[in-house]
């Protein structure tokens, strides 16, 4: 592409926020795992995607359940990002990002405030996030609400455990969760799972 | 229908066509803006299109409408593709033979138009149509005759 081009399209981008055409924005950014794909609506983040989820197959679902007008925007990221490398340097235990909260509905956005609540470096099990959410017996139904959670990270489904402590899992693989609460400073080196 | 991919595909897969097509429509200094202008409004009507299975052929008539704008707005006609050898260059081709882009050059606008079009950006007759605001049978007809004069100048 000619820089002719990418300056033009530069400045289409920034049109298209101004004139309220974007109604997603994404960028992704570089983690201590991977990769992450960031997007956010007008409302707030409504997507964090794991370094081993495929990016074009979110940015897909995104454009059929928000809207079609997806672009990458990186500025519109950036406190996002900001927030996101402080916390994997250790120096950030709250998100203060506005949330989108769209792509779950009913139990599952329940289960997932419920786990938005919990504070950093302290983790809550299965049946306790079913009971906050309002039905204590659905315990698989809370599980699955976490593992379909389209903001993980910010939303902190990795402080969700077993209860007696196992793991149970995580969209973006085990030892990413395990690390995760090796930084909160849960576990310590060497962790039962 | 399917479900419409996300916005910035269609960008990624057809921004340089638009760039070069405006570019030779309006030349280098208009060809910013009108490419915005293109793409904005595509944005606007992206979400209500029904039918995403020629993606390219609809954004060359939006741009060919700012095309037409754009030369209104400066009271004169459109002069499609005025600078055939900097629309090849700006494409990645492989630098044109100067006697070949010269003789493209000399044609009658429309003929070069279609002519930069079909060997420059590789776009199918039906594409070509939508670029020039024509039938698809007049952009035939003038890329064919295009051709006729070139092998007559270069022979």
């Amino acid at each position: 592409m000619s820089t002719a081009t990418a300056k033009a399209i530069e400045g289409l981008k920034a049109r298209a926020a101004d004139e309220g055409l974007l109604d997603v924005a994404y960028t992704t950014t570089d983690s201590p795992f991977g990769p992450l794909l960031l997007a956010k609506t007008r409302r707030g983040l409504v997507r964090v995607g794991l370094p081993n989820q495929d990016s074009d197959e979110l940015l897909v679902d995104l454009a059929e359940r928000v809207s079609p007008r997806v672009l990458e925007t990186p500025n519109e990221l950036d406190e996002a990002r900001r927030e996101l490398d402080l916390y994997f340097e250790g120096k950030l235990d709250s998100f203060d990002l506005p949330l989108d909260w769209r792509l779950s509905g009913g139990f599952r956005q329940k289960v997932l405030r419920a786990i938005n609540r919990i504070p950093y470096g302290q983790t809550r099990s299965y049946t306790e996030m079913a009971r906050k959410a309002g039905n204590e017996r659905a315990v698989r139904a809370a599980g699955t609400a976490c593992g379909s959670n389209p903001i993980p990270l910010v939303v902190p489904c990795h402080r969700v455990l077993r209860t007696g402590g196992a793991f149970g899992g995580y969209a973006g693989g085990l030892p990413m969760k395990e690390a995760l609460l090796q930084l909160e400073g849960v576990l310590d080196e060497s962790p039962a799972s | 229908m399917t479900a419409l991919p996300p916005f910035q595909t269609v960008l990624d897969d057809h921004a340089t066509a638009v760039m070069a097509i405006l570019h030779g429509a309006v030349g280098r200094d208009g060809a910013e803006d009108c490419f915005q202008e293109t793409f904005l409004a595509a944005l606007r009507a992206y979400p209500k299109l029904k039918d995403d299975r020629n993606l390219r052929g609809w954004l060359l008539t939006i741009a060919h409408r700012k095309a037409i704008d754009h030369h209104r707005a400066r009271g004169r006609a459109p002069v499609p593709v005025a600078e055939p050898a900097e629309l090849a260059a700006s494409d990645g081709m492989p630098e044109p033979d100067d006697g070949l882009w010269a003789a493209v050059g000399a044609l009658p606008p429309k003929q070069r138009a279609a002519v930069a079009l079909r060997y420059g950006s590789d776009l199918p007759h039906s594409e070509i149509a939508a670029a020039l605001g024509c039938s698809t049978e007049a952009a035939r007809r003038n890329l064919h005759e295009g051709l006729k004069r070139l092998r007559k100048e270069l022979a």
